[in-house]
């Protein structure tokens, strides 16, 4: 069985990167630190802008905390996958040991975007389901089956986009060698997910939806926990995803027949 | 440097959050609490974009990975701290990514016009000393952070602790004036109000104490500097090669 295998060959990723990722145990308290107070700093920066008004781009604080609750979470899940894996791409291609990526008999996409993994990003993700509970009850939502759904497909897609988004920029790599930079910039820009999409000008609005589709990875989700969320707005998520999925895939493969190794 | 344009380009983009936040604070009528106008307020954050680039500093990132590769212990032979060696290509990186900076702002004049603004020269020349004074303390503060590497191979994750606050108190994404009294009441005496909102705040014409804030940049490099040489001879008398 292909799925099977697939998933046999994930144990053992899961396996391996663990247990050098524990040989590094201050590090990962460092990093629960570092979650904490960025955390906390966010929540600050909220304050600052809520401490002369009740409303930002029509969100109250207590709502904006569900934002800042699935921005932590994704954050989370971005530093355990995305980060750690698709920076490795980067180095795989300018010491070409890509090459032994490719010959590899299993899916290069697969071995490259799941080979290791981060635990200290759990603790965040961790942080950031507490962050939501905590204000699922202050804003009073009722917990229902279709409400669960709708908040499940939509944060799924988010982290398909997600990953879509690194992925596409780490491919770029085979042609520009050097894509750290490139890298800040997607993180830069991933920063305003912190926000609620409103809060910007029709400008900044229109280019956060159509070219980096960051209003669908924050906004749109937390819309559902609020019950605000249009029917039409959650479908259109879900075919950004989608279309996202298909052409990062689309583009890896398109890439690697550029691939010419290093030095060889 | 010039060889790697492209990545200049796009390291000078990545330092537009400042114009993100702009954006929040006049979109949303922010700014009409703290008194500062509209225009003020985006030469502020210009500023910040400004000081900013040129007071950024990885040093830790180099020195970890010399580290773990290897590379320090022909340095250490060396009759130069290579800290110097890191301090030349900071200040070269700094020199090359002036024209991106000044494209950027640029472009930020043609979306607001009205911000358009020339200092005199003497506010200039001492927003200049300023940064620089401010890209001295995150220098030496990194450099203390990166010597911690003779003791861990990890210093990185501690830099990544340590940018969190910089990050949010340093007048990044908010002036320092906007901060809650709670706050402004001990911020003052830490290092972080002196990394971008004081230069920031001169260059842009915005209310600031100039001596106070010089003064105070000052005393923190005289702190620094005793403690990242005292950390240094302590972990270059630790120091074991990697791979020996």
């Amino acid at each position: 069985m292909n799925l099977r295998k697939y998933l046999k060959v994930y144990k053992k990723f899961l396996h391996t990167s663990l247990a050098s990722e524990l040989e590094y145990k201050t590090n990962i308290l460092v990093d629960l630190i570092t979650a904490i107070l960025s955390l906390v700093g966010s929540i600050f920066l909220l304050s600052i802008f809520f401490q002369n008004s009740g409303y930002i781009g029509g969100w109250k604080f207590e709502e904006a905390l569900i934002i800042q609750a699935i921005y932590t979470i994704l954050n989370g899940i971005t530093n355990t996958w995305f980060n750690p894996n698709l920076t490795e791409i980067v180095k795989h291609i300018r010491e070409g040991t890509l090459d032994f990526v490719l010959l590899k008999p299993i899916d290069s996409q697969f071995f490259i975007s799941l080979k290791k993994i981060n635990p200290s990003g759990f603790l965040e993700i961790m942080l950031g389901f507490l962050l939501l509970f905590f204000s699922i009850r202050i804003n009073q939502i009722n917990l229902n089956f279709s409400f669960l759904t709708l908040s499940l497909i939509t944060i799924s897609c988010s982290i398909c986009i997600l990953y879509s988004l690194w992925f596409f920029i780490s491919t770029t790599t085979i042609w520009f060698v050097k894509t750290w930079n490139a890298i800040e910039v997607l993180r830069s820009f991933l920063y305003i997910g912190r926000f609620p999409l409103n809060s910007f000008s029709f400008s900044l609005r229109i280019f956060f939806s159509i070219f980096i589709p960051i209003a669908f990875i924050t906004t749109i989700p937390s819309e559902v926990f609020l019950g605000l969320s249009a029917l039409w707005k959650i479908l259109l998520e879900v075919i950004v995803a989608t279309v996202f999925l298909i052409t990062s895939r689309k583009f890896w493969l398109f890439a690697i027949k550029f691939y010419s190794s290093a030095s060889s | 440097m010039l060889e790697y344009r492209v990545e200049i380009a796009l390291w000078a983009i990545s330092g537009i959050i400042p114009f993100f936040m702009l954006n929040i604070w006049t979109n949303n009528n922010l700014n009409e609490s703290i008194n500062i106008s509209d225009t003020l307020l985006s030469r502020y954050f210009l500023s910040a974009f400004f000081v900013r680039q040129f007071s950024v500093v990885w040093v830790v990132f180099s020195f970890e990975e010399d580290s773990i590769m290897g590379k320090v212990s022909p340095y250490l032979i060396q009759p130069l701290n290579p800290f110097f060696r890191y301090f030349a290509q900071h200040l070269a990186e700094q020199i090359t990514r002036f024209p991106f900076a000044l494209i950027i702002a640029f472009f930020f004049f043609i979306f607001n016009p009205e911000s358009i603004w020339i200092p005199n020269l003497g506010i200039l020349l001492l927003s200049i000393v300023s940064t620089f004074l401010s890209f001295l303390i995150q220098f030496l503060i990194q450099s203390v952070v990166a010597c911690l590497c003779f003791w861990t191979e990890k210093a990185s994750s501690i830099e990544r602790l340590l940018f969190i606050p910089t990050l949010f108190l340093s007048g990044l994404l908010a002036p320092v004036v906007s901060f809650p009294s709670y706050v402004k009441s001990w911020i003052y005496l830490t290092p972080f109000p002196y990394l971008i909102d004081f230069p920031a705040n001169l260059l842009s014409g915005n209310e600031t104490n100039i001596s106070g804030g010089l003064i105070m940049q000052i005393l923190w490099i005289f702190i620094l500097f005793p403690l990242f040489k005292k950390i240094w001879s302590e972990g270059t008398k630790k120091y074991t090669a990697m791979g020996s």
